[in-house]
């Protein structure tokens, strides 16, 4: 019998798929049969190692070295090198001044520790797709202790004391949520997990189910004990194939497993999940759209009240909770509330997952306690600026611009929304002095005049007006009413319109004239881009 | 008991039921608040904003058209800042809505106009984002205007929740969002059965009708041309409100003074030809409750509801009478019974009617609807119309002298006015229908279980000491209730519980027809049937077998009613159409044709 001595784990996520991870992998367990290695060295796949633009990323250990960009002629390098000779390959090693504070990477176990990894704590570290090494990592222990030693009602208390807020944008108090469905008669009541995630610049929920979808299923089959539920979608955006696949094979192990069905644990709770894919609507993200696109129609959003907590999946009592959400339940469970009320702020307690891009040195996904600053989690988790640092979205497109002055904000709901702001989704997309921010307005509001429903004449018409502004702006036709006229529009519209959507254009406009009205000015008035991005003509 | 709560509209405390909107509570305490996409009648689509209202105690703006009231509340309806919300919501609608108001067909009953009047906008206080768009002219009833179309979302509503018929949807998104019929064909080829509820609940004048008025203008301006004009009974309850009378005054003097005015070579009445369908329906009733054969019987004279039963139920082709529509066995005996005895040739003779109904001009057009050899009705001009042909002939409608009509075909009994409310057909057949099986008239005529806006609505009666049961429905939606109850009977134990079944396409019947004014609401509707009860209860004779100039009629010309002249000329068939393009695939029915064969043997 051979003892294996070292494992060779493959980040497995939508883009090292499409960097060509799975031909990568093939070769190396070629290449390791042919130097006689394979009985002795494993390759595994894993979820997302949190590095994103760098090509294939593979890690080996026990030695703990990343490889970034890895193709196909670098294999039998790193096999003959670093596997049979000890030395590892320098050029392609990933830069190891900040792999260590990238949270989602594997880390020793006193950075754990330190920071307290509560959601991603299994991505990048097991097997998305083996259930057993879940289940190694006392996974589905929550919701043991849940269906066979606490009530419902329990449960909901527990969340609610622990102070977690909805992860989707909003910030609701998720365990107020669930009170307002568990005690309700009506039956069925479902459960809903909003995997639609469109925000643009944000990819977490993705990367979560392509991480540790079990650590999903099972923060589901909790919420659906909890609100009594006995049945459970997640809507998926279509163009998440691998989160699909993952969460479907998931889904079915668990099944396998008799973790979702009947009698759960023996409990006599029984509960099962079904995936709906999503066609690709921004809208459909909010979570009244999203119902109706559920029930097989237009993906219009629906008047509140009701809210779904009520009258919601065709017409039954619904919670409808984001993915990142639902992931932290387990560990809550488990764990109890005051060990999550350790993290965070005041009014928002836990970590957050962001998803940080732009100019920045190490784009990626991280998870850090609520109330880390966007200072902190720019130069101390995404390897700083390239450049000069000018503004970051944070939120996404329904966000707004964080500029300099700003850089000392405390990353959580409240703190953010002292200052128009808000935390969303959690992407940060940051900017150097390259970046035009009217070029930049023009395009988030080409976003949502593209992506309104078009049911709400604020949204439908405001936001074509907006962009056409913005539009003469960046072609030297921008008149000196236009700041005005766009800030009086988008807060009319912010008033007027049924769903988020209509009302996101304000923050993010009234942020950048805040911050950046000169920049604005000179394109008005000198008919001038300083950073020459616009056309200007 | 329901619950009251209690709540402040800019101050002034008003009580209403648990559950009312805010918009309906600060109704209560005297205040419009502005609407567009809102209509009483139907679900709340939500879609302007322009209904925002803010509150004194917390803070936020909500639409008040589906905010439910709440104990308490304390809600500002006018402000400077919804002012300003009100005004920029109303310039971003123009802005995206060609503005064409003089020669617009909704000009002064245009929602979106008197809003933007109300709060002194500007047409151009936003540029225009107006793109090309092309208008609808696929079908022969209903025009669409898409660049006059604000997406308020009524037409869908009504065409999909009221009607059931599913004609038109939102499709696309964002600002490519439109209204649409499937597969982009156009109303003409789609389930569309034309009862122009959609029109009638147009904020604008993104939808009107298929305009024939021009072309009457032509006819009677043409010497060689014999126009002859017949009128709903609905029109009658209609006129009046649209010149300052009140609702449901019934200005039938007004009328015929106002058409020779105008210059009609003669003046009939769909009233006559209504009586003369209970005449021939009545008889096919009283056989087929004789004979105990494909009962229920259904009727026949509503033009949207025979097309949506070819649509969706062709199955129950068989159990609706054969006897054609009042318009059309008028447009048939204009053009041989008229024709010959005043000796003109029929081709020179111009058949126009007058109806509160879009599906009419459908009708009209059938190819069978021609059993005269010519088509039986050339034109047909909705109420909307007249107005505006008694408004372009300058006529002081309100202060006419009151006239006859010129010929014995406009003479009609209180059973044929009151074919313009829902439940009157049936009443009217009642009346005939026990006399026919009894030889003597009903005690009272009056049938009040038919009566009245409920959507569904039975009786049981008692005639020559067998029980009959019957049903009425209006607006399609309530139809479906009663047609898969039916169909379900029939199916299961071969037989139904209904003899004799009722339905009229529209709300209300053809007093909501789809060729009414704009606007026309649930409660116009009702206002508009009491006038004809009204009118039934005065005339001299209320049930059609007393019409003596009908009498006549079977003398000098048909014979008896369900005679072979009459079948030949009164009775038609019916279709099997696609429920996608509308369009006929195949004869649902043959009873007719079947007729004549047997008369014919």
């Amino acid at each position: 019998m051979s003892v294996v001595t070292k494992y060779v784990l493959f980040g497995i996520d939508d883009n090292t798929l499409q960097a060509g991870a799975r031909r990568v992998e093939e070769e190396f367990k070629r290449e390791l049969k042919n130097a006689g290695l394979d009985d002795e060295i494993k390759v595994v796949e894993t979820g997302s190692m949190g590095i994103i633009q760098k090509g294939v990323v593979i890690l080996v250990e026990p030695d703990d070295i990343y490889y970034t960009e890895v193709t196909i002629d670098d294999v039998k390098e790193i096999v003959n090198e670093h596997l049979l000779k000890g030395r590892p390959v320098q050029r392609l090693k990933f830069d190891g001044k900040v792999d260590k504070s990238v949270v989602s990477f594997r880390e020793s176990a006193q950075e754990i520790k330190k920071q307290n990894r509560v959601v991603l704590s299994n991505s990048g570290v097991i097997d998305p797709e083996n259930i057993e090494e879940y289940i190694a990592v006392n996974g589905y222990e929550a919701l043991a202790k849940a269906v066979t030693e606490k009530k419902p009602e329990d449960i909901v208390e527990e969340i609610k004391e622990s102070g977690l807020r909805g992860r989707g944008g909003a910030g609701f108090p998720t365990g107020l949520k669930w009170s307002f469905t568990a005690p309700l008669d009506k039956k069925p009541k479902y459960l809903v997990c909003n995997a639609d995630e469109g925000e643009p610049g944000t990819f977490k929920d993705r990367l979560i189910m392509e991480g540790d979808p079990h650590k999903l299923i099972e923060g589901m089959a909790i919420a659906a004990y909890a609100i009594g539920a006995e049945k459970g979608y997640i809507y998926i955006r279509g163009e998440y194939k691998l989160s699909i696949e993952r969460t479907e094979k998931a889904i079915e192990d668990a099944r396998k497993y008799g973790i979702l069905g009947e009698n759960i644990f023996g409990s006599g709770f029984d509960f099962d999940i079904e995936i709906k894919i999503g066609a690709g609507a921004y809208v459909c993200g909010e979570e009244t759209a999203l119902l109706n696109s559920l029930e097989g129609g237009r993906g219009n959003p629906r008047v509140k009240p009701p809210f779904p907590g009520q009258v919601g999946l065709w017409d039954q009592p619904t919670v409808v909770n984001n993915v990142e959400t639902l992931a932290n339940v387990p560990s809550i469970i488990l764990n109890g509330h005051d060990w999550y009320r350790e993290m965070g702020t005041e009014d928002s307690k836990g970590t957050k997952v962001y998803t940080i891009l732009g100019h920045v040195n190490n784009p990626g996904l991280i998870e850090v306690e609520m109330g880390t600053t966007l200072r902190d989690i720019i130069y101390k988790y995404a390897g700083g600026v390239k450049g000069n640092f000018k503004c970051a979205l944070v939120g996404g497109a329904a966000g707004a611009f964080i500029g300099k002055e700003m850089l000392d904000v405390k990353m959580d709901y409240d703190h953010l929304g002292k200052y128009k702001a808000v935390l969303g989704s959690g992407a940060i997309l940051v900017m150097n002095q390259t970046a035009c921010i009217v070029d930049m307005l023009k395009n988030t509001l080409a976003f949502f005049k593209h992506e309104s429903c078009g049911k709400c004449t604020p949204c439908r018409i405001g936001n074509v007006h907006l962009y056409n502004m913005l539009d003469d702006i960046t072609k030297a036709k921008g008149k000196e009413e236009y700041i005005n006229n766009m800030l009086t529009l988008a807060e009319s519209m912010q008033q007027s319109s049924l769903c988020a959507l209509g009302q996101s254009a304000y923050l993010v406009i009234e942020s950048a004239t805040r911050y950046f009205e000169d920049e604005i000015l000179e394109h008005i008035e000198r008919k001038v881009c300083p950073q020459n991005v616009c056309e200007m003509k | 008991m329901s619950e009251k709560i209690k709540l402040k509209i800019d101050g002034y405390e008003v009580e209403v039921e648990k559950g009312a909107t805010i918009l309906e509570a600060a109704k209560k305490a005297g205040v419009n608040i502005p609407t567009l996409c809102y209509h009483e009648d139907l679900d709340p689509s939500a879609a302007c904003g322009i209904c925002v209202v803010e509150f004194e105690n917390k803070g936020g703006y909500q639409r008040s058209c589906c905010t439910p009231a709440e104990e308490g509340m304390e809600v500002i309806t006018n402000s400077k800042t919804l002012r300003k919300r009100r005004k920029m919501i109303v310039e971003l609608t123009l802005s995206n809505h060609h503005v064409d108001c003089p020669s617009c067909a909704a000009d002064g009953k245009c929602e979106l106009q008197e809003l933007a009047n109300h709060f002194g906008v500007e047409t151009e206080a936003m540029p225009s984002v107006l793109e090309d768009k092309e208008k609808d002219k696929s079908s022969v009833a209903i025009e669409r205007d898409p660049e006059k179309c604000i997406l308020c979302g009524r037409c869908v509503e009504v065409c999909e929740n009221i009607q059931t018929v599913n004609a038109i949807e939102i499709t696309d998104r964002g600002f490519e969002a439109n209204i649409d019929t499937p597969f982009g064909y156009g109303i003409g080829e789609s389930p569309c059965i034309n009862c122009g509820q959609c029109i009638v609940y147009c904020p604008t004048g993104a939808l009107k009708e298929v305009d024939h008025l021009e072309k009457v203008w032509d006819a009677i301006l043409d010497e060689n041309k014999h126009v002859v004009v017949q009128e709903a009974p609905a029109i009658r309850a209609t006129l009046g409100e649209e010149f300052g009378m009140e609702i449901g005054n019934v200005t039938v003097g007004k009328m015929y003074a106002a058409l020779k005015r105008i210059g009609f070579d003669a003046i009939f009445d769909t009233n006559f030809s209504a009586d003369l369908t209970i005449m021939e329906e009545g008889t096919e009733v009283v056989g087929r409750i004789k004979e105990g054969k494909d009962l229920p019987v259904i009727t026949s004279c509503s033009p949207g509801w025979i097309k949506f039963m070819e649509e969706y139920y062709p199955e129950l082709a068989k159990n609706v009478s054969t006897a054609k529509s009042p318009q059309q066995m008028m447009g048939v005996l204009t053009k041989t019974y008229y024709a010959e005895k005043e000796g003109l040739d029929p081709k020179d003779i111009v058949s126009v009617s007058i109806m509160p109904c879009t599906a009419k001009k459908f009708e009209a057009q059938r190819p069978e609807m021609s059993d005269s050899g010519y088509q039986d009705v050339d034109y047909v001009l909705t109420t909307r119309e007249f107005v505006r042909m008694i408004k372009e002939a300058r006529l002081d409608f309100k202060n006419l002298e009151p006239q006859e009509p010129y010929h014995a075909l406009a003479d009609y009994t209180g059973a044929a006015t009151i074919f313009g409310a829902t439940g009157g057909v049936m009443e009217a057949a009642i009346r005939s229908a026990y006399y026919l099986l009894t030889d003597e008239d009903m005690d009272s005529l009056d049938v009040t279980p038919v009566r009245g806006m409920e959507g569904v609505k039975e009786a049981e009666l008692e005639i020559a000491g067998s029980k009959l049961k019957v049903a009425v429905a209006h607006g399609l939606g309530n139809a479906r209730k009663i047609l898969d109850k039916v169909k379900k009977q029939l199916e299961e134990n071969g037989e139904s519980e209904y003899a004799f079944v009722e339905i009229m396409a529209c709300p209300g019947g053809c007093v909501g027809g789809g060729g009414q004014p704009y606007h026309s609401s649930i409660a116009m509707r009702a206002r508009r049937g009491e006038g004809l009860y009204k009118e039934d209860s005065e005339l001299p004779e209320r049930a059609s077998h007393h019409n003596q100039a009908i009498l006549n009629l079977y003398e000098d010309f048909l014979g008896e009613p369900g005679s072979e002249k009459a079948h030949h000329l009164l009775h038609t068939n019916y279709f099997k159409r696609s429920v996608l393009t509308g369009k006929s695939i195949a004869k649902a029915t043959g009873a007719h044709e079947k007729h004549l064969e047997k008369a014919a043997e």
